[in-house]
């Protein structure tokens, strides 16, 4: 089970913000967590297939798309940031 | 070195006091207040909200002044930003660096606001006369950030 989080833009798009999920046996990176949100629809086609810049962090810290996830982790997805 | 995200304002003038009365060995504080415009991209901005990612932004923003801190010699140094609802000319972040001199503080305040702006976990929506609209990353943001990479080399 990871726990997996959306901000901003994709909060808003899916319409919620948290959720959990019990890793497929075929999902062990965020590229292919991403493969497999994607699957659920279009607007999350329209997320997670590579043509909006989606960044990832596992337990708060921002890693590469390649990074693999393990059970208990703490996923977030979100766009690139906008502060300051 | 204090980190702090808050709904509310902040006094700025107090904050930078704090940090410099706390070492009679201080010489110099450089400090950076960001600000909300009431125009961007073109359009006029009526109010913004700044979302944010409650215990990583705290993480990643200390993780910046450790940072700075392995590059430059200062004393303390303060973010505080701010979230929630915000209007034109409302106060959204302040960096304030205390150091012996002058030019470890610039370097430092301006390298912390450089890294903020690309790597802490916050998002600004603005409410325009067309609509609602997320900001978008800017490349300049991400160049700012670059040149810091180069120097470092």
């Amino acid at each position: 089970m990871i726990k997996v989080l959306y901000f901003a833009r994709l909060k808003e798009s899916l319409n919620y913000s948290t959720e959990e999920i019990d890793l497929p046996v075929d999902v062990s990176t965020i590229t292919e967590l991403m493969a497999h949100l994607a699957k659920r629809g279009d607007t999350w086609a329209a997320l997670f297939s590579g043509k909006q810049v989606v960044r990832a962090a596992i337990n708060h810290e921002v890693v590469p798309h390649t990074t693999v996830i393990k059970d208990g982790d703490e996923v977030a997805f979100f766009p690139p940031v906008t502060g300051g | 070195m204090t980190v702090r995200v808050q709904l509310e304002d902040f006094d700025a003038g107090a904050e930078i006091s704090r940090l410099r009365l706390a070492r009679k060995d201080i010489g110099a504080v450089a400090a950076f207040i960001g600000q909300v415009r009431d125009l961007n991209d073109g359009l006029s901005v009526s109010t913004m909200t700044l979302e944010h990612y409650p215990g990583m932004t705290e993480k990643s923003l200390q993780r910046i002044i450790d940072e700075a801190a392995q590059r430059w010699s200062f004393f303390d140094a303060l973010i505080v930003h701010r979230i929630g609802r915000l209007e034109p000319t409302d106060q959204i972040v302040l960096v304030a660096v205390a150091g012996a001199h002058r030019q470890e503080a610039f370097a430092a305040c301006e390298f912390i606001m450089d890294y903020l702006k690309t790597e802490a976990p916050f998002w600004k929506k603005e409410q325009t006369p067309q609509g609602e609209r997320w900001v978008e990353a800017k490349t300049t943001d991400d160049d700012a950030k670059q040149r810091w990479q180069h120097e470092s080399q």
